[in-house]
């Protein structure tokens, strides 16, 4: 606990440095506020503009999230058929590469195209871009069961659904949470991207990333270093929720579940 | 030699193993083993020892020659076998109870019979103080026990075990091989054991046959007539001391050729 406490003070007397740092680079070579606001006015207009930067959060957490469930279910789906034979896995397989490799900048105005700007391209787009880490590693969780456990199953006659729902589907369960890990993070990376592009379908109300744009575009520089403090926010969020469900549903088993227990 | 007049449990005859399209594992294999036996396999690695106990099991079918355990295929007799491998193989993910019951979960047993079954086991082999315990909380020599628990809920006829205790330190290792002894006298399930020691073999065993490799077959066997219940004591008699060094002596030759 006390340990806890120490790394937190830690933390916050390198944020209070930082501040400091800015603040003086700010008086020392008397930059413009439009080019670089300082702490303080940013503090001053996440006050002064809190509800509509509350629903920019909130409409980019509703995408990101969409983009992540949606991809859960259907990254499961996907390496579920993988795992049924490694002639699947072969044949489709490159593709999964495919859909990690490709520039999401690149395709996204043909899925404004297609899907029309607004909400639902900006959650597609997030769905797509974390897809590939949630089939990767819900894969490989599958199918490296210990063979002896497979074999125990055999012994007692396990129907195909026994050998899934009680053998290869808690097995994944871990590398399942991997791979929501890595999908977490770029999932609201991937909406706030493709909001700059999709953004809104109703001008200036939009999620972060469509309002970083318009901010930006207006020099509002101060709301513009709020709108990304409150990016960085999400993500973090993001993060310690998954951590926290992980935690939650493996500690008492795996191995691997965080390590609380060790300071 | 079986006992005179015994029926056989289980039947190899001419039993042949290779696995893809050359590699022989097992060649002419003929053996009977009657109710009641506790018979070990021992030999050099290599030479098909673990791939019996998958023949016998229907893991892996032979290439040529018949199998038969009560007269049935191996396949159909697997309600009556139980499969002890060498890492405990629990699942992470259930309690040590709930490992206990899974192969009567698989086979649809009632509840309230598999919690009866698992409190009786659990206490048989002395895990009734951790049955809520999840495996990775376990020492290795629990874990076993948990695998051995879990093997007899079924209650088998037969018991395959693929050098379970071989992971084990020493002291637990004749530990639970005194137990297991218990739990057959208790239980009466024909064993068929496979280990890399001369001594445990011995000291379980109501037979030993030695294979040697390359394509494995039966080198020679020995009758261990040594009397029941055995102790820890008996590693200190001479005639077990006798049987060991006959055993390794086979055991030489069988790697000569």
């Amino acid at each position: 606990m006390r340990k806890r406490l120490i790394a937190i003070a830690n933390a916050l007397a390198v944020f209070g440095a930082l501040l400091l740092l800015w603040q003086l680079i700010l008086w020392i070579f008397h930059v413009q506020p439009f080019m670089l606001p300082s702490p303080w006015a940013v503090a001053r207009a996440v006050v002064a503009r809190f509800p509509s930067l509350m629903v920019s959060l909130a409409i980019t957490a509703e995408e990101s999230l969409g983009g992540l469930v949606a991809s859960i279910v259907v990254g499961v789906l996907v390496a579920l058929v993988f795992s049924q034979s490694r002639w699947v896995r072969t044949m489709l397989y490159p593709y999964t590469i495919l859909l990690q490799t490709v520039p999401i900048l690149a395709i996204a105005p043909l899925i404004l195209m297609w899907v029309g700007a607004g909400t639902a391209a900006v959650t597609f787009i997030a769905f797509i871009i974390s897809l590939a880490p949630i089939i990767a590693n819900t894969t490989q969780g599958l199918v490296s069961v210990d063979e002896n456990l497979v074999n125990l199953f055999l012994m007692h006659n396990a129907s195909p659904a026994q050998m899934l729902l009680k053998l290869r589907l808690p097995h994944a369960v871990p590398s399942l949470f991997v791979g929501i890990r890595i999908a977490s993070g770029i999932a609201v990376i991937g909406a706030i991207t493709g909001e700059l592009f999709a953004g809104s379908s109703r001008v200036g109300q939009g999620g972060l990333g469509y309002s970083i744009l318009y901010a930006s575009s207006q020099l509002e520089t101060d709301y513009l270093f709020a709108l990304v403090l409150a990016s960085v926010v999400l993500g973090f969020s993001f993060f310690f929720v998954v951590m926290f469900l992980e935690w939650h549903f493996l500690h008492r088993w795996h191995e691997s579940a965080l390590p609380h227990e060790a300071d | 030699m079986s006992p005179a007049a015994a029926v056989p449990q289980i039947e190899f005859d001419a039993v042949v193993k290779s696995y893809g399209t050359g590699r022989l594992v097992l060649s002419g294999i003929d053996l009977a083993i009657a109710k009641g036996e506790f018979v070990t396999f021992i030999g050099p690695s290599g030479c098909g020892k673990s791939t019996v106990l998958k023949l016998i099991s229907g893991l892996t079918p032979a290439s040529s020659g018949s199998i038969r355990i009560d007269g049935m295929s191996p396949k159909n007799a697997r309600e009556t076998i139980s499969f002890i491998f060498q890492d405990a193989t629990l699942l992470p993910w259930r309690t040590v109870r709930d490992n206990v019951v899974l192969g009567l979960e698989l086979e649809h047993t009632a509840a309230e019979k598999r919690k009866k079954t698992a409190a009786a086991l659990l206490e048989l082999v002395g895990l009734a103080d951790v049955a809520d315990a999840y495996p990775r909380e376990l020492s290795g020599g629990m874990k076993m026990r948990a695998s051995i628990a879990r093997a007899l809920a079924t209650n088998p006829r037969l018991l395959l075990m693929d050098e379970p205790f071989a992971a084990l330190d020493e002291m637990t290792r004749d530990r639970l091989n005194e137990e297991l002894l218990r739990l057959r006298a208790e239980q009466g399930w024909t064993a068929v054991f496979v280990t890399h020691s001369v001594a445990e073999a011995v000291f379980l065993s109501t037979r030993i046959i030695v294979l040697k490799p390359n394509p494995g077959r039966i080198h020679a066997e020995f009758r261990v007539d040594l009397p029941f219940p055995r102790t820890a004591e008996l590693h200190e008699a001479r005639e077990f001391e006798d049987l060991v060094t006959q055993v390794t002596h086979s055991l030489r030759e069988a790697l000569k050729r």
